[in-house]
């Protein structure tokens, strides 16, 4: 990894294939940029083995508003261009919420808030057991902490030292119930926790590319469109 | 809860050691219990504290990297707090479980609604092709354990207070003759067994022994009915199993019958014998509701 280009350009061309969006739509995505810079410098993955053991987990707990999602495992060759168009039409594999079943590449069925982050705790630990070193990243939004079941995990992961595991917070400022410094209340918990420009490429890769022994929060602001 | 319970964790530690791809999440309950299971691999135990909603959504983490999980708690911690995350993190993301449950229906007599869950199974039936299994004994609960915790499927096991006296050689998704008649059908659960045949002594009826309700033995069924009345006599709300009956018998012309626990709040006290009393599923109950329904 590290050797890709990150073309924004792309990303944002295949997501708007996916919605039928114009491009500056596509663009203001607010886990675009996460998104490519995990793909693209982060994450070990094999496209040509989805399910290969070495792989870096990746869960998107905020399954809704895929399209982003969809347009980075497309980018990287999980799956054809021509699924794109298809985006949540009756036959295609690519709905409003990710299936693991239908979609090369994607670790977990997602789209009831409050999930993901459970289940990264699980794999965490699992990855642990085998004595693996792969990590996991799971992506939650700002308003999907709201639920009470993230909370429990909160607590939890840092009792459990997850080293292992990364939450990815995009905060685009639409939680109803104020949780910023989102980065502090966390750190509270026990995580590593920082806060980022969520459009800034190089901030964000050297928040996701640091281990820690605890485990990592790594909140990603974007409250503008590019 | 001891016998069957406590077989089944017993079982479970056995399978641990001698399975690798076994993991435990707890969520508090019965901790102490799987002793053996947290000193043999902490990798593979954890007690994530009271979050129920976690302890499924870890225990998923788990199977989506190939382990066989079972988790533990007291039933309506799991099969109705939790049930979205049975529902989404097992059914969705089709990964198995074992789900072993203790205090089944009201066997946490003293306690109140809040630890009752005679709602349980209904629950579990809204999540499709989930397995589900009512021992009557430990021994049964044993080989159900067993049969399922590997198999992929989310797997629901309760456990109750309250068992038959001889265990019977079950086997998953079989019903088991008890006893053959010609005037009607008598269907009986897990621990209902013995009353139900206590309270059918003297009486021309099949009784049918259920251990596994899902998959239903619809063939078995079939093959043994006798007259034009079945009568389930189950541990759970009356006609939780009304579904399953109608698909089996599909379109025998046969009146259905449900003996269970009244559809009410149980807002009484005592132990779960005193409480089958008062809900009428102590054997004489059985026999009273079995004479009226077969006139």
């Amino acid at each position: 990894m590290g050797t890709l280009t990150l073309d924004r350009d792309e990303i944002v061309r295949l997501a708007a294939l996916a919605t039928g969006d114009e491009k500056h739509e596509a663009s203001s995505y607010s886990t675009l940029d996460a998104l490519l810079v995990l793909y693209g410098h982060i994450l070990r993955v094999d496209p040509e083995d989805p399910a290969w053991e070495q792989r870096d987990r990746f869960i998107l707990s905020k399954g809704h508003g895929p399209a982003a999602y969809y347009a980075v495992l497309c980018w990287r060759g999980f799956f054809p261009e021509h699924w794109l168009p298809t985006f949540t039409r009756q036959g295609s594999r690519l709905g409003s919420h990710p299936d693991r079943l239908l979609v090369p590449g994607v670790e977990a069925s997602t789209g009831s808030l409050g999930h993901g982050l459970p289940l990264a705790v699980g794999v965490a630990l699992a990855l642990r057991a085998k004595g693996a070193d792969q990590r996991v990243v799971v992506l939650t939004g700002d308003a999907e902490l709201n639920e009470g079941s993230n909370w429990e995990a909160i607590m939890l992961a840092p009792q459990l030292q997850l080293g292992n595991l990364t939450l990815l917070v995009i905060d685009n400022g639409s939680s109803t119930i104020d949780l910023v410094p989102i980065h502090e209340r966390l750190a509270v918990f026990g995580w590593h926790a920082e806060q980022v420009d969520g459009r800034d490429h190089a901030a964000l890769e050297a928040a996701l590319s640091a281990r820690h022994d605890q485990p990592a929060a790594v909140v990603a602001t974007v409250r503008t469109t590019p | 809860m001891i016998a069957m319970r406590g077989q089944a964790i017993d079982t479970v530690a056995e399978l641990f050691e001698d399975d690798p791809r076994v993991a435990v999440v707890l969520a508090e309950i019965s901790v102490d219990r799987f002793n053996p299971v947290f000193a043999h691999d902490p990798a593979r135990a954890v007690n994530v504290g009271i979050m129920e909603q976690t302890m499924v959504g870890v225990a998923a983490g788990y199977a989506l990297e190939g382990f066989h999980p079972v988790i533990h708690t007291i039933t309506p911690f799991v099969a109705e707090r939790a049930l979205e995350q049975l529902k989404l993190d097992f059914g969705h993301q089709q990964l198995g479980v074992l789900v072993i449950t203790v205090g089944g229906s009201y066997d946490y007599g003293s306690e109140g609604p809040t630890h009752h869950s005679p709602g349980d199974v209904q629950a579990l039936f809204t999540i499709p092709a989930t397995e589900i299994l009512v021992p009557g004994a430990a021994a049964e609960a044993d080989r159900l354990v067993r049969a399922t915790y590997a198999n992929g499927h989310l797997t629901y096991l309760r456990t109750q207070l309250v068992t038959n006296r001889e265990p019977r050689d079950v086997e998953f998704g079989r019903l088991l003759v008890e006893r053959r008649g010609t005037r009607a059908t008598v269907v009986a659960v897990g621990p209902m067994l013995d009353r139900t045949l206590d309270a059918t002594a003297g009486m021309d009826v099949t009784v049918l022994y259920a251990t596994t309700v899902s998959p239903f033995d619809a063939e078995t069924l079939n093959r043994e009915l006798a007259g034009d009345d079945v009568i389930v006599v189950e541990p759970f709300y009356a006609g939780t199993l009304a579904g399953v009956l109608s698909e089996a018998l599909g379109d025998r012309p046969v009146r259905l019958h449900a003996v269970g626990v009244p559809r009410a709040m149980i807002r009484d006290y005592g132990t779960p014998e005193q409480l089958d009393h008062v809900l009428g599923l102590d054997g004489a109950g059985i026999r009273r509701q079995i004479a009226s329904a077969i006139g």
